[in-house]
């Protein structure tokens, strides 16, 4: 079960020198149901993976909670598994053992663990690069294998910071519907950060739009559109069209 | 077989020619224009020195105790060095602590520290081994401590929501093998730095045996073409040591990084 509770959380970054702060998320709350695909959009720099990295326990906040189904969050726990922007495999372990850290880091012996996580290789389909080093794989291949790593630990929640956001965008395409059908077979809870107004539509339940800083809760939108959803059907667009239209006020509100 | 070494040579061809034509040049001036043994002896010489070393077993006594030298100075190194360097590029406040003492230390050289090693621990093999850890032990450290400092933020933060959160498995599952380049590269350094120090030590008497002390003692004795011999041998150990450590660490501990220099 993975609930996730925003309650009125406010983070306030201040700086050493002269005690000014910067604020990053003003009063934000949100609901998350279990099972539910929620994507983060926002001009860049709202906050965002601020919300998201608080989530993650790698960020402390500065006012409000947020809870997983019922207890503060208050560091980082293998419940909230999360993969990154960046390529964050471990260079010095191969695919398997970058999949099985998590496993690892629970006492669970290597060879057992191996076992374990042959069927997450295989739902990312990296069955015949398992004992390739991650220098050798390409940069989708990097985050199919970061997305495996973190389901391995059986998640409740996934955080995603903007996960296909340095591949290519036919690549791009290819693993957003891959994750669907992750998201289908494996239920678990999705918070997906994203600055892509196409990927939000095709892959969120609901779509949190957030303004530009401090980052505040302009509004959410419920995709209400069957899946699997094609990328240029008329609804589509017009739901595109509304959050691009959100997106555009806020930058010439400032 | 043929094959093989025709291949050898085609492949190989010029790095031979150019070995064999440096030696006849050297044969050639030491025997028809200096011809003195003194000044320069001559590749045949060497030659016949070498034997002579090999014959009467002071070439593997000697090189036995030089080699028991360093792994003193080595293992000593080792244990000081990578876990100071460790503790200084994860901890903060450690590294605050023992920066200033090490940044001090750090520029003596090595061979200064030779007196003292001798009034400490004698005319050892310890004490010699305690020159090749002056010259060991900073290289280590400061790289050992870089590698640590530069852990990419992203794999810690990732270790970190898989459930690796407690400081001493960050260091043994992120920091360490994420470092592993930089530690290695200090250790070759160090290496290189150690040897040099090695035959200065039992070149000052800290030890009456050894390859140093060989180049010294033959020395006093006019024997040039010993001396010869021992700079060779020198060379050539030091040469084979830094290949056997970059052939290990390249196939063993940095496969994962094919490619990168260490």
């Amino acid at each position: 079960m993975g609930r996730v509770s925003v309650k009125n959380v406010s983070r306030i970054f201040s700086k050493k020198e002269d005690g000014s702060g910067t604020e990053a998320l003003h009063n934000i709350s949100f609901d998350v149901q279990d099972g539910e695909f929620i994507c983060l959009l926002g001009p860049s720099g709202c906050g965002k993976t601020t919300l998201l990295r608080i989530t993650a326990g790698l960020e402390t906040l500065t006012s409000g909670e947020i809870t997983l189904n019922g207890v503060p969050i208050t560091g980082p726990d293998p419940k909230r598994g999360m993969v990154f922007q960046q390529y964050s495999l471990f260079p010095w372990r191969t695919v398997i053992d970058n999949i099985t850290f998590g496993l690892e880091m629970q006492g669970i012996k290597k060879s057992e663990a191996r076992k374990q996580v042959e069927k997450y290789v295989e739902l990312v389909g990296l069955r015949q690069f398992k004992n390739s080093y991650p220098h050798e794989l390409s940069g989708g291949m990097q985050q199919r294998a970061a997305i495996a790593r973190a389901l391995a630990n059986e998640p409740e929640v996934l955080l995603m910071d903007e996960p296909f956001g340095a591949l290519d965008a036919q690549t791009r395409n290819v693993l957003q519907d891959e994750l669907l059908r992750i998201w289908e077979q494996k239920h678990v809870t999705f918070l997906f950060v994203t600055h892509s107004v196409d990927e939000a539509v095709v892959l969120s339940d609901r779509i949190v739009v957030m303004t530009s800083r401090p980052g505040r809760i302009k509004e959410i939108v419920t995709v209400d559109l069957p899946r699997p959803r094609s990328r240029t059907s008329q609804e589509v667009n017009r739901l595109r069209d509304h959050v691009l239209k959100l997106l555009e006020e806020e930058r010439f509100s400032k | 077989m043929k094959i093989n070494f025709i291949k050898t040579i085609e492949e190989k061809g010029v790095e031979a020619l150019s070995l064999i034509f440096a030696v006849a040049i050297w044969q050639l001036a030491a025997d028809r224009i200096v011809q003195n043994k003194l000044l320069l002896p001559s590749f045949y010489d060497v030659v016949i020195s070498f034997f002579v070393i090999v014959k009467n077993g002071l070439l593997y006594t000697d090189t036995l105790t030089s080699l028991l030298h360093f792994s003193i100075g080595i293992a000593a190194a080792f244990i000081l060095g990578i876990p100071l360097g460790i503790v200084m590029g994860w901890f903060k406040a450690a590294n605050r602590a023992l920066d200033p003492i090490i940044e001090i230390l750090r520029p003596i050289p090595p061979l200064a520290w030779i007196p003292f090693a001798i009034v400490w621990l004698g005319l050892t093999h310890r004490a010699a081994g305690f020159v090749v850890f002056a010259g060991m032990i900073f290289p280590i450290i400061i790289n050992t401590y870089t590698g640590l400092k530069n852990v990419p933020r992203v794999y810690v933060e990732a270790a970190k929501v898989l459930g690796c959160t407690r400081n001493i498995d960050l260091i043994r599952f992120v920091a360490i093998p994420s470092a592993m380049p930089s530690i290695a590269a200090g250790i070759r350094i160090a290496m290189g730095v150690g040897w040099m120090c090695l035959v200065a030590a039992e070149m000052f008497g800290v030890s009456n045996s050894g390859l140093g002390y060989q180049i010294w003692h033959n020395y006093y004795l006019h024997r040039m073409d010993f001396v010869l011999v021992y700079m060779l041998l020198l060379g050539f150990i030091g040469l084979l040591i830094d290949r056997f450590f970059r052939n290990y660490v390249d196939s063993k501990l940095l496969r994962w990084s094919s490619g990168t220099v260490v």
